[in-house]
């Protein structure tokens, strides 16, 4: 029976466990409707947001009213030349691209050891994977950008992926270890008892096992590179800066350059942001974009 | 453990063996490029940054940094600026998040989609939502025009460069978070320990105050610590709703204005350190209240 | 609200059913049982039987039906409106809990006074026999224990109904037979109503006074333990009562009571259970009905194929001369390739109608 089955997929079997009457009881109760109309609140402030944003950067001129006066795609265009966006989001796709590689080869292994290896001093290595998580970037990033600034690495594209790695490494391995541990061992296992050596096993088994998690981890690094603020802003120069860099030093400067072209620059953001939120969405469930923190703090 | 964990080591030299069953074998090299990244690019990094918080570029002996810091109102204030922000955004976002889990928990049609929609402005990150509201709370905005063509306001409230507005943006970008952090913790708790309740005669009140509140518990003292990280690392919407030389003056901008505008990496360095310490107190503080806590199995699968 | 042990004439299920999207879990359960019964609900995993469970203990809204205690119609009210008793599956313990605070929940929630209460609880320990246990969590104890208290916690509020479901299906073999066992003599003891769920049939027919055999939502048999296992109401429960061999043959003759089948050079004479009167038919024969040896009547010959050693007896399967395998049981020694005679007496071939009820789909159980 399946009465013990937690499932986040809506199956009816799913249902049957959870049951506590959901039926009769999402209808009406004043809890209900309070939950929703706070839902919907927050969404409409969301969209009110996102929309600003939008409609401003297809304007011709938006003063005061409800909608601008008229509709114009140019600032796009204009955006693009002023802000140089180009050279700007090949800086971006180098700096995620090298991030997110580099990353998971560094934490690959390393969450494989967590995830089947008991050894001393291990809640230790596990500290040290979850504090560049826990500190504000700000916090340590303003000592990693003077050290940067000393071996003159600060201001080159080099340094801008070296500290952005600084969070996604322990990120790789808190999202893979959880990962590697839901492996059932005994595959490895049964694959030596086959003959199968250690590279036959890591390549053959358990690298296909591994993919969607490798993909998960990847496309989360990738979100959280190309919008990381705190660490780029410190370590970035004239020649790598990123999107998000750009966009802030625009909004701070406003009153140089028109609104809307800022606003478009935005929205060329959101929009790449979005795509990778969809690709992401293909293979992860939206909790997992939060965290995987869980796992090793309840551990 | 050590045993299940075991390499076929019998016919190796002792020591190895030894070793083996402590858990020490070759593949922990396995964990050495990440501890080296570790140490080179944070620990180092940091441990740098606090001994050079004790060697201030004015001299003045190693505490004169620190001194300065808790002397001079317009830094210390940036610290109770900062805590006046970061402590009710996390409150709010995990006390909404609480009842709001606690409803939608169940599987109903649309809640991927909600979900994902939830998603979208930790994805957007700081920057754009901090634009976004610029311009949805701007005097003109539409939050404003809504309100006064709903009469509820005369004249057009200030949202935007001040406190609230980088109140909002936390809101907005620590909510969502929050909220999937509390739900995936609630998907822990085995749902047959309510129906346990209810055929006990538990009404929803009870089932809640007694078997999953005391539950979560523990989950929801790690999610206000993570989101009260996120909100105590405020810095670019401080700067872009926020008053960033007045009533918005957070920590980190004092940090960054320090390090990287007047140059005095030492007093930069000072001012993270202090604002690690006192966030580390935080959680450290929310952490010994958990440790009071039921934290065993939840139920889960059986 | 008092808590003592309400009396009842009867439960009644009046075509309580369940459906999931358009998928019928539970289709029209009619079902009386009454003060002091030991129901017990049979079937393998998807037929039904925990969602009948669910629908009575009101963790689940109805689809249809309705569900009458005596007078008062009670599907409408929530689980804890109804003051049922019910033992889970996983057991779900309160883990934050000590075992004594897990046992007063229900009477917590029902107000009853502190000095009742600790006096109630004592009580439930000691019927349990837990006593040394009381103080301990429930990760601190084991399988059986754990089941214990779930069964305590569940009577202490001394309710006129408790709901089991496969309440032993999480124990190992010989755990399994002391709870069973334990069951039984509390509800001797207690005098409880229960509803047993269990996809066990040695389980449901050594403890329940009436079984309801169930499958892909339907019931196929209500009756006593003898009455279906003796007599089973149509192929589907007779596989399920043990009658392992099954052979499908034309039907050649056939009476009021016996009906002889043949085809494939056998030839079987059997009890007509369905009033079989053409066309195919099923005969079935459990494993120990067979003879060896002595040609009576029925007569098969098999050659060995496996054996089974089970102490007393063996357990033999062989195979016929047109291929279908046959299960039997014998005290005689026999090894693989052995040629044997089987025989079978008429009144233990019961023959059913082939026509199965749908298969079972996998839904909820």
């Amino acid at each position: 029976m399946s009465t013990t089955v937690i499932d986040p997929v809506p199956t009816p079997v799913a249902d049957t466990a959870a049951a506590p009457r959901s039926g009769r009881r999402l209808v009406g109760s004043p809890g209900t409707w309070l939950v929703w109309g706070l839902v919907a609140f927050f969404f409409v402030n969301l969209a009110g947001v996102v929309f600003s944003v939008l409609v401003s950067s297809l304007s011709v001129r938006w003063f005061g009213t409800w909608l601008p006066d008229g509709w114009t795609t140019h600032w796009y265009s204009d955006a693009w030349r002023e802000f140089n966006l180009s050279s700007v989001l090949v800086v971006t796709a180098e700096v995620a691209l090298s991030v997110v590689v580099v990353s998971v080869l560094i934490g690959l292994p390393a969450s494989y050891v967590l995830a089947r290896r008991t050894f001393p001093g291990k809640r230790l290595v596990m500290l040290l994977f979850l504090l560049p998580i826990l500190i504000p970037p700000i916090a340590y990033g303003i000592p990693l950008a003077t050290v940067l600034y000393k071996v003159h690495l600060a201001g080159s594209l080099t340094g801008v992926i070296l500290a952005n790695l600084v969070p996604s490494v322990p990120f790789v391995v808190l999202t893979m270890t959880p990962f590697i541990e839901q492996i059932d061992t005994k595959i490895e296992s049964a694959a030596r008892m086959c003959g199968a050596s250690t590279a036959a096993v890591f390549f053959r088994v358990l690298g296909p096992l591994l993919i969607p998690g490798i993909l998960a981890a990847s496309i989360l690094v990738l979100v959280r590179t190309v919008g990381m603020f705190e660490l780029t802003f410190l370590t970035s120069g004239p020649t790598s800066e990123t999107l998000v860099i750009v966009l802030f030093n625009n909004v701070l400067g406003a009153g140089i350059r028109a609104p809307q072209s800022v606003d478009a620059m935005a929205v060329v953001y959101t929009a790449s942001m979005l795509v990778l939120l969809v690709v992401a969405l293909r293979f992860i469930n939206p909790t997992q974009l939060v965290t995987r923190l869980k796992d090793e703090s309840t551990a | 453990m050590t045993a299940a964990t075991g390499q076929p080591t019998a016919t190796r030299p002792a020591l190895r063996h030894r070793l083996a069953e402590r858990g020490i074998d070759r593949a922990l090299l396995l964990l050495v490029p990440g501890l080296i990244f570790i140490a080179v690019l944070f620990l180092y990094p940091f441990l740098y940054g606090v001994g050079l918080s004790f060697s201030p570029q004015q001299g003045g002996g190693p505490f004169a940094n620190y001194r300065k810091f808790f002397d001079d109102p317009y830094l210390r204030n940036t610290l109770w600026t900062t805590f006046r922000l970061a402590l009710p955004a996390a409150l709010i976002n995990v006390l909404a998040s609480i009842p709001m889990a606690y409803k939608l928990r169940r599987p109903f049609r649309g809640k991927r989609t909600l979900t994902t929609l939830l998603v979208v402005p930790i994805t957007l990150g700081t920057v754009l939502t901090a634009e976004g509201l610029l311009e949805y709370l701007a005097p003109a905005g539409w939050l404003n025009k809504t309100l006064l063509a709903l009469h509820l306001i005369d004249q057009p409230i200030e949202l935007v460069h001040n406190y609230w507005g980088v109140l909002f943006s936390l809101i907005i970008t620590g909510f969502p978070f929050a909220f999937l952090l509390t739900m995936s913790y609630l998907s822990g708790i085995d749902p047959t320990l309510e129906s346990a309740a209810a055929t006990l005669g538990a009404g929803w009140r009870e089932r809640f105050r007694f078997i999953t509140l005391p539950l979560l518990a523990p989950g929801l003292a790690i999610t206000f610590c993570l989101s009260f990280v996120l909100a105590f690392s405020v810095f670019p919407s401080a700067f872009l709703v926020g008053d960033p030389s007045g009533r918005t003056r957070v920590i980190s901008i004092a940090a960054y204005h320090a390090a990287l505008e007047q140059f005095d990496f030492s007093l930069g360095s000072t001012i993270a350190v202090i604002m690690t310490v006192a966030m580390l107190i935080v959680i450290a503080a929310v952490l010994a209240w958990r440790g009071t806590l039921y934290k065993g199995a939840s139920g889960g699968k059986g | 609200m008092t808590v003592r042990a309400r009396q009842f004439d009867e439960l009644r299920l009046d075509g309580v059913s369940r459906s999931y999207g358009g998928h019928a879990a539970l289709a029209g359960l009619d079902l009386t049982i009454g003060c002091g019964e030991f129901v017990a609900l049979l079937g393998p995993s998807g037929c039904g039987k925990t969602t009948a469970l669910n629908c009575v203990a009101g963790l689940l809204p109805l689809s249809g039906g309705s569900i009458w205690l005596d007078d008062k119609r009670i599907d409408g009210l929530p689980p804890e409106r109804r003051d049922f008793g019910m033992v889970f599956q996983n057991y779900a313990l309160f883990p934050h809990m000590s075992v004594r605070r897990n046992i007063a929940f229900g009477l917590r929630m029902h107000k009853v006074p502190k000095a009742e209460r600790d006096r109630r609880v004592e009580e439930a320990i000691s019927l349990v026999q837990l006593n040394e246990h009381a103080a301990k969590f429930p990760g601190q104890l084991s399988g059986g224990q754990q089941q214990r208290v779930a069964i305590a916690r569940a009577v202490a509020l001394q309710p006129p109904l408790v709901l089991m479901d496969e309440p032993l299906s999480n124990l190992d073999a010989t755990l399994r037979l002391e709870m069973r066992t334990e069951i039984r003599r509390l509800h001797q003891t207690l005098g409880l109503t229960t509803v047993y769920v269990t996809h066990d049939q040695e389980e449901a027919l050594s403890l329940a006074d009436r079984l309801v055999v169930l499958r892909a939502g339907s019931v196929q048999q209500i009756g006593t333990p003898e009455e279906v296992y003796a007599h089973p109401a149509n192929r589907y429960v007779a596989g399920f009562m043990g009658y392992r061999n099954m052979f499908e043959l034309d039907v050649i003759e056939s009476e009021q009571a016996r009906v002889v089948l043949g085809g494939d050079g056998l030839k079987l004479r059997g009890v007509n259970c369905e009033a079989i009167s053409s066309g195919r038919a099923v005969a079935a024969i459990r494993p120990e009905d067979f003879v060896v040896g002595k040609a009576i009547a029925n007569r098969l010959e098999v050659g060995v194929e496996v054996v089974e050693y089970h102490g007393r007896d063996q357990s033999v399967q062989g195979r016929l001369r047109t291929g279908e395998a046959v299960h039997f049981r014998t005290d005689q020694r026999l090894a693989p390739g052995d040629d044997v005679t089987l025989s079978v007496p008429e009144e233990r071939v019961l023959v059913f109608s082939p026509d199965t009820p749908p298969p079972p789909t996998e839904a909820s159980g």
